[in-house]
């Protein structure tokens, strides 16, 4: 079993007293809590992690933060597997257990590995090169590409856990806490503004956690925890640990997601896995930190190249030292801190390597107590080893950084390479609010420029690296922030901070990609990374240049640089900086690629949060679905509805069903729940006026008592929706919409009267679910109605077709009185019964009591389809496409000459009168028992062959037992007048004739009358 | 996610709200007399401005009303939100 060979014996932020155990691939290994999966691996001696992307090739860890592009692993099993975890991010817990990817058929041995041998295949834009023709062969390729490509598996079954959405509003949120944002979040949180502290680690401190330093004579550590302390007890802060803000929308809206239980082998109890944070805060203040790139030499993605800050993180806050014998190469400060941690923690340091002529002075005495040689003006040309570092090549370049002096290449050997190519300032949050970012060539990096929002940045985020800047301008940000929003200090604020006194920077030289060890300094001698995530090397990215790629966001898209997860972290402004030489411009004229939403990947579960199975989307349900359900309907989505499709009986499947119930409806009395119908209530003394100027139809001369049937148009002419209307008084209407259009026409109602005519008295008021209404149809439904209502006239005479009467039905209703209405949708003899939604089922059980002599039989929409097509009535969505006029429906003789109504001048645009526009009409297939599908093309002649000049489409295809045959409606070019002609249905290769005919197949005749 | 203004409910939520497109936009009075084009224009023809656009909202999910809202489509900066028949208010430059 291995051993922690690389735990030091003290320090760091772990708890030796007690022990973790976690499985890597197929090893046990054993880990202390404070400690991350890297950590822990690095800890027990592990270098290799994965293999990459393209090439396959050995990676290691080179961080140790949200930056990390090699160490991404498959973390837990079954439902909870997860892949592309950044291992530097998973916190140790017991019995966890992790994957390595990219590998078959195992880590060590790598088939795939062969793709970085044949890597001249493979350049930048390989798949649009590689992959385009023939364009048949297409399906193979993407086989090929599917199983070699990708990053990682996800889990197949099912996700056990929760998740959360929370909302939350607040004065100022802090993003990041480290000394900069805490120092914020204390100054403001003093004011007593509502401050929100959110930090992706799962301790707060961020960099001082990691890099030994000192604030107020004491280690920053201790100045964390104090501020920490005085934060958890302020009821006006909320500390969110483990909480990664990921998105920065409009008008400070920003996006927070909380690893809650992450950190544990599963949820406890009642706890979500992960809640998604939506905040609208009045002032942001961003201390998102810099992260170290690394620098683009051959072979620097080797298992045991590191950042120079993350090796120093791992020694002092995880105690592990990641190597035993370290060179580090930097272009600028920061290494040199890192190089003596090491040697105070054992590891043998020959040499820092420092591309700057002048090597800062300031740490002389303490180099020379540990020997630690500075090399000045010399670069590490290449890094020797396969699986695992052996040792470094070091020359000197030319003044211009392109070449190398001949001469001077001195090899060392070290089983560790520390990189600090310099610290890019994470301002992807920034970028995403829409701020502007502004080159500044000396510490060489983007920094803030112009902002949109209320939005401050502090500390390295700004620029601002050294810790005295952090602490001071944090806290001014922080007490402006919370002053713009309002809070001011009353008496004096907190102490001020001090730290430790630094040494001023010597100036970084920045080079983005050094030149390779051959002669000629253009050999390569290796590959050399920019992207580690998603194998981009700097070759791919010159010849992306020399191909005529100018543009970043090309050249992105192209290579697929700063694509991969980490969304370029480390590898965004190496690019630039190499894309910029080779095109021999500016980085400025370069510019940036654009950053998005999400900072860091965000789960779909958290994205659902509690909308997932039943919860998914609101189920809407008449009163009568119960019933429904005992009788075995089967049920049709329409909207949010669940309506009844149709009712099978034993050993009955949909046709025989749906057939069963249509022939009742016609021969004797079927039933169907018409409770989804749109329903609103329209009441004032202009009401009259205004279905006149909503419908194509007169209003003003319907009756009270009398119904009618109304079509609305769009301004464009086209119709939009249809139902019935009836006339309850003077001045007050119950106007029916088709269902899935309810809450459309409503608002559509509203608009025109809040908007333009405000003049008009008229009140709108959405009744659909205060009403459930049975449609009894058929014959028989006259007789049904009369045992029903015993003594009221139900006569034609007393009660004509399109009319309402109140009436009252006893031993269902007491006391109240249903609201009857002569109208229907199958062309029998029909009855809408309308009652108080409490009473559907009563009336509906009621209903189907009485009519068992009657052979009632409950039908669903299905059903309906059919019996109304047989009678040619329309439905809007289904022979309306947005593009229909009336007119088109065989409508046009109910538009209205004598009034103005919405749509009626478009009804006379040169296009809306051509004759040959699609208009509805029937088809009767040759062959009565093919059913032809809806929406299929209808054509000429008989050859279905492409190309093919369309004359319309089928609209609604069913089979008739009424008229025992199929039959189908149409839109048809200039199709009235093509009555009798034949024409053909084309679908699947096949032309099948047809008989165009009316749109009617059944006569209402006197029956519904 | 824009924060906009309700006249009468005060900041609330883009998720509570629809946008209704361009405001401002007059329904003909006697539509019959408009030839094809002008017709047409009011129908189907809507600016597309970079810049200040004035622009209607109904607040869907909440009180029902429409209103006014004039948006910086570069910033996404509201610049003032106003009731129905209200004229358009002075903007800063
Ligand atoms: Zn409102």
């Amino acid at each position: 079993m291995r051993q922690a060979i690389n735990r030091l014996a003290e320090g760091g932020r772990i708890d030796r007293t007690e022990r973790l155990s976690f499985r890597f691939d197929d090893e046990i290994m054993y880990g202390h809590p404070g400690d991350t999966l890297a950590s822990a691996l690095l800890a027990n001696g592990v270098r290799l992690v994965g293999r990459s992307f393209k090439y396959h090739r050995p990676r290691g860890l080179m961080a140790a933060g949200g930056e990390e592009s090699n160490g991404l692993v498959r973390l837990r099993q079954g439902g909870r597997a997860e892949p592309n975890v950044r291992a530097t991010e998973i916190v140790l817990f017991d019995g966890l257990v992790a994957e390595s990817q990219n590998r078959w058929p195992s880590l060590r041995f790598d088939l795939g590995a062969l793709n970085d041998r044949l890597s001249p295949l493979f350049p930048a834009g390989f798949y649009y090169k590689t992959f385009m023709w023939p364009a048949n062969l297409w399906p193979s390729y993407e086989a090929v590409i599917r199983r070699m490509a990708g990053l990682g598996k996800a889990a197949k079954s099912g996700d056990p856990d929760r998740y959360e959405k929370k909302y939350a509003h607040c004065d100022v949120l802090v993003v990041g806490a480290g000394p900069a944002g805490l120092a914020a979040a204390l100054w403001a949180g003093r004011t007593g503004a509502r401050v929100i502290l959110a930090d992706e680690g799962t301790e707060l401190g961020g960099a001082l956690l990691g890099n030994g330093q000192q604030i107020d004579g004491r280690p920053g550590t201790a100045w964390v925890a104090g501020i920490e302390a005085e934060l958890a007890k302020a009821a006006n802060v909320r500390l969110l640990p483990r909480t990664t803000v990921g998105g920065y929308y409009d008008h400070n809206a920003l996006t927070l997601l909380e690893r809650v239980a992450d950190h544990l082998s599963k949820p406890d109890q009642g706890q979500p896995r992960q809640r998604l944070w939506q905040v609208r805060a009045k002032q942001v203040v961003l201390a998102t930190g810099a992260l170290e790139r690394p620098m683009v030499l051959a072979n620097n993605d080797r298992p045991g190249v590191m950042g120079a800050g993350a090796v120093q993180t791992y020694i002092n806050r995880y105690g592990v030292r990641p190597g035993r014998r370290a060179v580090l190469f930097t272009n600028n400060d920061s290494a040199y801190r890192v190089a003596l941690d090491l040697a105070q923690a054992g590891v043998e340091v020959p040499a820092i390597v420092d591309l700057r002529a002048q090597a800062p002075l300031g740490w002389r005495a303490e180099l020379d107590r540990f020997g630690i040689e500075v090399m000045a003006d010399r670069a590490v040309l290449g890094v020797a080893g396969r699986n695992a570092v052996t040792g470094v090549q070091i020359g000197k370049l030319n003044a211009a950084g392109n070449g190398v002096v001949p001469g001077l290449a001195r090899r060392i050997e070290c089983d560790l390479l520390c990189l600090s190519g310099g610290w890019t300032p994470s301002l992807h949050l920034l970028s995403q609010s829409g701020a502007r970012l502004r080159w500044d060539g000396t510490p060489g990096c983007f920094l803030p420029g112009e902002a949109h929002q209320a939005v401050r940045v502090v500390g390295a985020a700004n620029g601002d690296f050294m810790l005295q800047d952090c602490l001071t301008l944090g806290a001014g940000a922080g007490k402006s922030a919370a002053n713009d929003a309002g809070h001011q200090h009353r008496g004096r604020g907190p102490r001020k901070p001090v730290a430790a006194v630094e040494a001023d920077p010597t100036p970084p030289r920045p080079i983005w990609s050094i030149p390779g060890p051959g002669r000629d300094g253009r050999k390569s001698g290796g590959k050399a990374f920019v992207d580690f995530q998603s194998d981009v090397t700097a070759a791919d990215l010159r010849l992306a240049a020399r191909e005529g790629y100018h543009s970043i966001e090309h050249v992105k898209r192209y290579t697929t640089v700063g694509m991969g997860t980490d969304q370029g972290r480390t590898s965004n402004i190496n690019a630039l900086g190499i894309v910029a030489d080779a095109l021999d411009v500016a980085i400025p004229q370069v510019g940036h690629t654009t950053f998005r939403p999400p900072f860091s990947p965000v789960t779909f579960g958290a994205l659902a949060g509690g909308q997932t199975g039943p919860l998914l989307d609101p189920a809407r349900r008449t009163p009568m679905h119960g019933w429904h359900q005992a009788n075995g309907a089967v049920f049709e989505p329409v909207g949010q509805w669940h309506r009844p499709y149709y009712y099978p009986k034993a050993g009955e499947d949909m046709a025989a069903a749906v057939n069963r119930e249509t022939l009742a409806a016609r021969t004797s009395l079927g039933l169907m729940d018409a409770t989804t119908l749109g329903k609103i209530d329209i009441r004032g003394p202009d009401a009259a006026e205004f279905l006149n100027r909503i419908y194509i139809n007169g209003w003003k001369s319907l009756a009270v008592g009398g119904c009618r049937y109304g079509l609305m148009l769009g301004e464009d002419g086209m119709v939009f929706d249809d139902g019935v209307t009836a006339r309850l008084a003077e001045d007050h209407f119950h106007m029916t919409t088709t269902t899935g259009n309810a809450a459309h026409v409503h608002d559509w109602l509203e608009n025109w009267l809040q908007t333009e005519w405000p003049d008009l008295a008229v009140y709108c008021t959405s009744c659909t679910e205060q009403w459930a209404v049975a449609a009894l149809c058929g014959p028989n439904a006259r007789r049904l109605m009369a045992s029903l209502c015993p003594g009221f006239d139900l006569s034609a005479e007393a009660f004509p077709h399109m009319t309402w009467q109140t009436v009252a039905i006893p031993g269902v209703l007491e006391g109240l009185e249903a609201r009857i209405f002569r109208i229907g949708f199958t062309g029998e003899l029909s009855f809408e019964i309308n009652v108080p939604a409490g009473h559907g089922l009563a009336l509906w059980e009621a209903l189907m009591a009485a009519g068992e002599k009657y052979g009632i039989t409950p039908f669903g929409t299905e059903a309906m389809h059919v019996l109304r097509a047989e009678v040619g009535f329309i439905i809007v969505g289904q022979e309306t496409d947005g593009t229909t006029t009336p007119d088109d429906l065989g409508m046009g003789r109910m538009v209205s000459s004598k009034k103005d109504f919405l749509g009626k001048r478009s009804l006379s645009r040169s296009d809306t009168m051509r004759q040959d526009r699609p208009q509805l009409v029937g088809l009767l297939t040759d062959d009565p028992g093919h059913r032809v599908p809806e929406g299929a093309q209808l054509i000429a002649g008989n050859n279905p062959a492409p190309p093919q000049r369309g004359l319309g489409h089928v609209t609604s295809s069913y089979h008739s037992p009424n008229l025992d045959r199929t039959f189908a409606l149409a839109l048809l070019q200039g199709g009235r007048g093509r009555h009798g002609e034949t024409i053909h249905i084309a679908y699947d290769g096949r032309a099948v004739p047809a008989q165009v005919t009316a749109p009617r197949f059944l006569d209402p005749g006197e029956a519904a009358k | 996610m824009l924060l906009l203004q309700c006249p009468w409910c005060g900041d609330r939520s883009e998720e509570e709200f629809a946008c209704g497109g361009e405001g401002d936009i007059v329904r003909p009075l006697v539509p019959e007399e408009l030839d094809d084009r002008a017709w047409g224009d009011y129908v189907f023809m809507r600016r597309n401005e970079k810049g200040i656009h004035f622009e209607r909202w109904r607040h869907a999910h909440g009180c029902g009303r429409w209103f006014n809202v004039a948006r910086s489509t570069v910033t996404h900066e509201i610049l003032a939100s106003y009731q129905v028949g209200d004229d358009r208010p002075e903007l800063p430059e």
